[in-house]
């Protein structure tokens, strides 16, 4: 019975103990006509049946383990040093619940204390939380917060089209029922300077992205002044990585930073579990949902750390809670905190940098292809985006089968006027072997003198 | 029975608050039963000063580590002071809470609301059979 | 050194860093540089800069202080902290798994599309619903979805005045929480004294909400641990008067191949992944809170979600899997498809129980009645009856040791190598333990922990100090919770504050 210690002798001497004869007996209270429903499953499996089947199963998917990936926008593939996975896989912090009992749970405690303090020092924030679901779900929240913070007596959300769509999608489906108006992301060529004339004194929140979902660097000294005049709330949707080498978003006038931070120590996985964060300054610390961890001592004055803020929370506030947030992503967040210790100041510069290089040696290589042009009117850092010769989805299934390449995001799936044009990332996992080859693939896919014999065997 | 603080002089609300009158200001607080049952407050919320507040409505929020509790005002009126004290020093909530705990006060054009409220005898009597 | 810094169980990684120490080192550039513009780049980072070793046995240290699953019985009420099997982790590992991409196409990612659809259909199998949607990252998330996916029920009727969800007061509260998130208004009910919804309370709020009813959530078996014996009569109530029936599925574990929701009446429950199929919680996270419901709110569902986009052609054939989105979508709740590294380990669980999983629930139900059977004449139960898979007792002697709460019996348990019980939950019952053994621990284990228990209770009158002053032997003493709250440092200080500190006693 798989993970069930109990013998047969075992079972007998409880349900005596209890004084009922069988099991069954245990469970008179359901409803007799809807008790002990016939259950369709497959037969049991033993572990070493499961160990083959999922071998199998994730054999049939393309793995960025296997082919050269450029691929991004909004998960990257970027470089885990090996000890991550290995504290990781520590059952003290894997199979602990959430630290509610400080006295046997300040490792775990610690560990977020730590990871607040270094996600706070990367976007120029005075405090973080333990962890959102993910970027988008961190971007929902923080228009709860922005909400909360002008008392509901501002109902506008100004949204930059340069967010990921899927956030802005997901910032929608959370505030369906409330009244907030979303606005500026609509016509989807908004510019800076327009998304600065929109804010007005009943603008609650505005939000961009840095860098942008196109990978361009924008410039947001308008929109700061705007918000700044009339007390609107600036969300900066960043990307960690970069954080390490560009600005940080507190240092441009954020008063909240949201973000994916998948690309620190987490594997793509197939889109989760990932790790969204959230920072704030000072003045928002106790309107921010989720869990915080504080300093404070013990009963003999020794250091130590404990879950804060607590009566926001839904199990305290109940239905004045401002988010139902409780199991969060916990582990997710211990991984960042592992990979930032382990990379250190100087790893998470080298990084990012690699990524600037790269991307921009490959956005130089492709934008002198005959039919290909890169956006390069502003600044970008790791991704940018190739207007193609033909669509991308064709492009992207050749690249694959003769260059065994996973190609770059189609942009024409959320943005219509953007058909054939493909957002290509590169990061510091990418050669220049890799890079060379995308190049060449490229040229000859635009060409079209690809031959179905010209099979990539992976590598 | 009861040994919580309970002045002669104010009126009290069901939701725990306190309101002294003088002129068509009004001062408002938490009682000493609410500061017991809350324990150690440690943040108290406040609206802007200059605000307009309507009978009824939430004045802001009292913290402690295990409860956090809405503060309402039984009257309306204009926020003309809020107690900043208690910014960096919630306990005085615990401390005093009919003196330097106050919360804030209240120009009021109409007192008629506070006619509906309990007298200090009646507060304790109300307390004691909760 | 040592006297600068307040006395610590382990210093932080700031405090153990050295200025050009370097950790994990990266390769030198391949490609010709391009230059980066200076006004870009931030001027330093704070950050920690420590020798790759000294990094892992931070980390070792640290996991030290950890009471897990791993380490010992952990009997928290109401979140299900049953074994987390080891080949989960591998297979989750996976590279085929860990290094999909999730915009990667259909035709690259048939494997893991297989996986989420046939977990889907076990899902549905298992609660007796229709459709499903895995995207919700935790139980909280399915819950916030099955709420919107009920309002735009209503609202897609025309029905637009249901904004009302009837709440026992027994309830998690995320329940209300979700409610409000929603931008609906909850509306609590008060129990019956043996803590079950009391039906003319709630005949009567279904009367008076009649025109404005969305629905009603509840958890089952209740969270006071026992099966609500007028479920399908509740559910009948509900939806006479229009309203649609929401269950937390948060203890699932008491109801595998015992009842299936879908065919007691619910119309829409969220399932814990991290609960019932044992992902492990990870400290807090990640979850998985698939939402599952009838024919009537599959239109609804957050999505995209996984399907058969083309049949096989034969047998020996694989059907094509898609993505699809639910025509009448609350929308999107996730970047990306959920914690799909939470579904790999799911898949893994089902599959060693497969048609045996009822067995999970019939010993997870035995282990906590045999505990309430052992307890029962020692400590108080607030209802004495037959429980599901946890069981709430009372942590407190009015009597026989009116100083000692329930708090104290869970500090002392740590002192006996126990994690204590969920403290002061359900909110119905003052001073309650909920004790929740789930079915993977053994006998010897649930007799070790009786022992510990009947023997706190004996201390209690013999010697309540021990209990006032426990935990003894943990890593830290019970934490000042005041300073915490009212200090509020949530970072680590700057180097140079914190040289400056006053020296420890």
């Amino acid at each position: 019975m798989s993970y069930i210690p109990h013998t047969d002798a075992d079972r007998e001497a409880m349900l005596k103990a209890i004084g009922v004869d069988s099991i069954e007996a245990l469970f008179d209270a359901v409803p007799e006509k809807h008790r002990f429903p016939k259950l369709d499953l497959p037969d049991p499996m033993t572990e070493m049946e499961i160990a083959a089947e999922m071998e199998t199963l994730s054999s049939f998917n393309v793995s960025a383990n296997n082919y050269a990936i450029f691929l991004g926008a909004g998960s990257y593939h970027h470089y885990i040093p090996a000890l991550v996975n290995h504290m990781l896989l520590r059952g003290e912090f894997y199979t602990a619940y959430t630290p509610y009992q400080p006295e046997v749970s300040q490792g775990t405690l610690q560990a977020i204390f730590e990871f607040q303090t270094m996600i706070s020092r990367l976007t120029g924030m005075d405090a973080a939380n333990a962890s959102h679901y993910d970027g988008a779900t961190a971007l929902a929240e923080a228009v709860t917060v922005a909400m909360a913070t002008h008392r509901d007596k501002r109902q506008k959300v100004i949204f930059s089209p340069t967010i990921h769509p899927h956030y802005r999608e997901v910032a929608r489906t959370y505030h369906q029922n409330r009244p907030v108006k979303f606005s500026g992301d609509r016509s989807g060529t908004a510019t800076m300077v327009d998304l600065a004339d929109m804010i007005d004194d009943n603008t609650a929140m505005i939000a961009v992205q840095y860098p942008n979902f196109f990978g361009q660097i924008e410039d947001y000294t308008e929109i700061i002044k705007a918000a700044r005049a009339h007390g609107t709330l600036v969300c900066i949707v960043t990307d960690p990585v970069a954080c390490a080498l560009l600005k940080s978003p507190g240092e441009l006038g954020a008063d909240i930073v949201v973000g994916e931070g998948q690309g620190l120590g987490i594997p793509m996985s197939f889109g989760g579990p990932y790790l969204g964060f959230f920072a704030v300054k000072n003045e928002h610390v106790r309107r921010i949902a989720g869990r915080i961890v504080g300093e404070t001592v013990d009963g003999d004055g020794r250091r130590a750390y404990v879950m804060t803020l607590r009566p926001r929370e839904q199990d305290i506030r109940r239905e004045k809670a401002l988010s139902n947030i409780c199991t969060n992503q916990g582990l997710m967040a211990l991984a960042a905190c592992i990979h930032m210790t382990a990379m250190g100041k100087q790893g998470m510069r080298s990084v990012a940098e690699l990524c600037w290089h790269k991307a921009h040696y490959a956005a130089q290589e492709i934008n002198k292809l005959k039919g290909f042009s890169v956006d390069m009117t502003r600044p970008f850092f790791k991704e940018f985006v190739v207007t193609c010769p033909r669509p991308v989805s064709e492009i992207n299934d050749e690249m694959l089968y003769h260059f065994g390449i996973i190609g770059g995001y189609d942009l024409a799936k959320d943005f219509p006027t953007r058909e054939n044009q493909m957002l290509l990332c590169v990061t510091e996992m990418n050669s220049k072997d890799e890079i060379d080859m995308l190049v060449a693939g490229l040229r000859a896919v635009a060409a079209g003198d690809l031959h179905d014999g010209d099979h990539h065997h992976h590598h | 029975m009861a040994n919580w603080k309970t002045p002669e002089d104010l009126k009290y609300a069901k939701s725990d608050e306190w309101f002294r009158v003088e002129g068509d200001v009004v001062t408002i607080g938490i009682s000493d039963y609410a500061q017991d049952q809350l324990s150690d407050i440690v943040y108290v919320e406040m609206p802007d000063v200059g605000s307009t507040l309507s009978a009824g409505g939430s004045i802001g929020v009292v913290e402690s580590v295990k409860a956090a509790s809405d503060v309402y005002t039984a009257v309306g009126g204009e926020v003309i002071e809020v107690n900043s004290q208690l910014e960096k020093e919630p306990e005085l909530v615990n401390s005093d809470p009919f003196g330097k705990g106050w919360f804030i006060k209240l120009r009021v054009k109409d007192l008629s609301p506070l006619d509906g409220l309990m007298n200090a005898a009646a507060y304790v009597e109300f307390c004691s059979s909760r | 050194m040592e006297n600068t810094t307040p006395q610590a169980l382990e210093k932080t990684s700031y405090e153990l860093s050295q200025p050009g120490r370097q950790g994990i080192r990266m390769p030198a550039p391949d490609v010709p540089l391009t230059d980066i513009p200076a006004d870009l780049c931030r001027a330093d980072l704070d950050f920690p800069e420590m020798g790759e070793l000294d990094v892992v046995r931070h980390f070792i240290k640290l996991s030290g202080f950890n009471y897990s699953i791993d380490k010992g019985f952990y009997p928290l009420g109401s979140c299900t902290m049953k074994y987390n099997p080891k080949i989960n982790e591998d297979v989750a590992r996976l590279p085929g798994f860990a290094h999909v991409h999730p915009l990667q196409s259909q035709g690259t990612t048939q494997g893991a599309l297989a996986l989420m659809y046939r977990l889907q259909e076990w899902l549905c199998e298992i609660s007796g619903f229709d459709a499903v949607s895995i995207q919700p990252a935790a139980g909280a998330h399915g819950e916030f979805a099955g709420i919107l996916m009920i309002r735009k029920y209503h609202i897609d009727r025309g029905d637009l005045k249901r904004t009302k969800i009837l709440v026992p007061d027994s309830a998690h509260g995320t329940n209300p929480a979700t409610t409000s998130m929603a931008g609906l208004q909850a509306i609590e009910l008060p129990s019956d004294k043996d803590g079950d919804v009391d039906l003319d309370v709630l005949r009567k709020a279904c009367e008076q909400h009649k025109d404005e009813l969305a629905g009603m959530m509840i958890t089952v078996p209740s969270t006071l641990g026992v099966f609500e014996e007028h479920i399908v009569e509740i559910v009948k109530i509900v939806h006479e008067a229009g309203g649609l029936m929401y269950m937390d599925g948060a203890n699932m574990n008491a109801l595998l191949g015992v009842a299936k929701p879908g065919e007691l009446g619910f119309d829409v429950m969220h399932y814990n992944l991290h609960k019932t199929f044992s992902t492990p919680h990870g400290g807090g996270g990640p979850g998985s809170g698939p939402v599952v419901c009838n024919e009537k709110l599959a239109p609804f569902r957050p999505g995209p979600v996984v399907e058969i986009v083309e049949e096989a052609q034969d047998e020996d054939d694989a059907p094509l899997y898609g993505w699809v989105m639910p025509d009448k979508s609350i929308g999107r709740l996730k970047a990306f498809h959920g914690n799909f590294g939470m579904h790999v380990r799911a898949y893994a669980y089902i599959s060693a129980y497969g048609s045996d999983l009822p067995k999970v629930t019939h010993y997870a139900v035995l282990n906590a009645n045999y505990i309430r059977a052992r307890l029962k004449g020692t400590y108080l139960m607030p209802f004495d009856r037959m429980c599901g898979h946890e069981l709430v007792v009372n942590g407190h002697w009015p009597e026989k040791a009116p100083g000692v709460h329930a708090l104290d019996i869970s500090k002392r348990l740590m002192d006996y190598n126990f994690h204590p019980p969920t403290n002061y939950f359900p909110l119905i019952v003052p001073e309650a333990l909920l004790i929740e053994p789930t079915e993977t621990e053994s006998k010897e284990m649930l007799d070790s922990f009786v022992e510990a228990m009947l023997k706190i209770a004996e201390e209690a009158q013999t010697n309540p100090d021990l209990l006032h002053e426990a935990p003894h032997i943990t890593p830290v003493k019970r934490v000042d919770e005041v300073k915490a709250a009212k200090d509020l440092v949530l970072c680590c200080r700057p180097a140079e504050i914190e040289s400056a500190e006053p020296v420890a006693k």
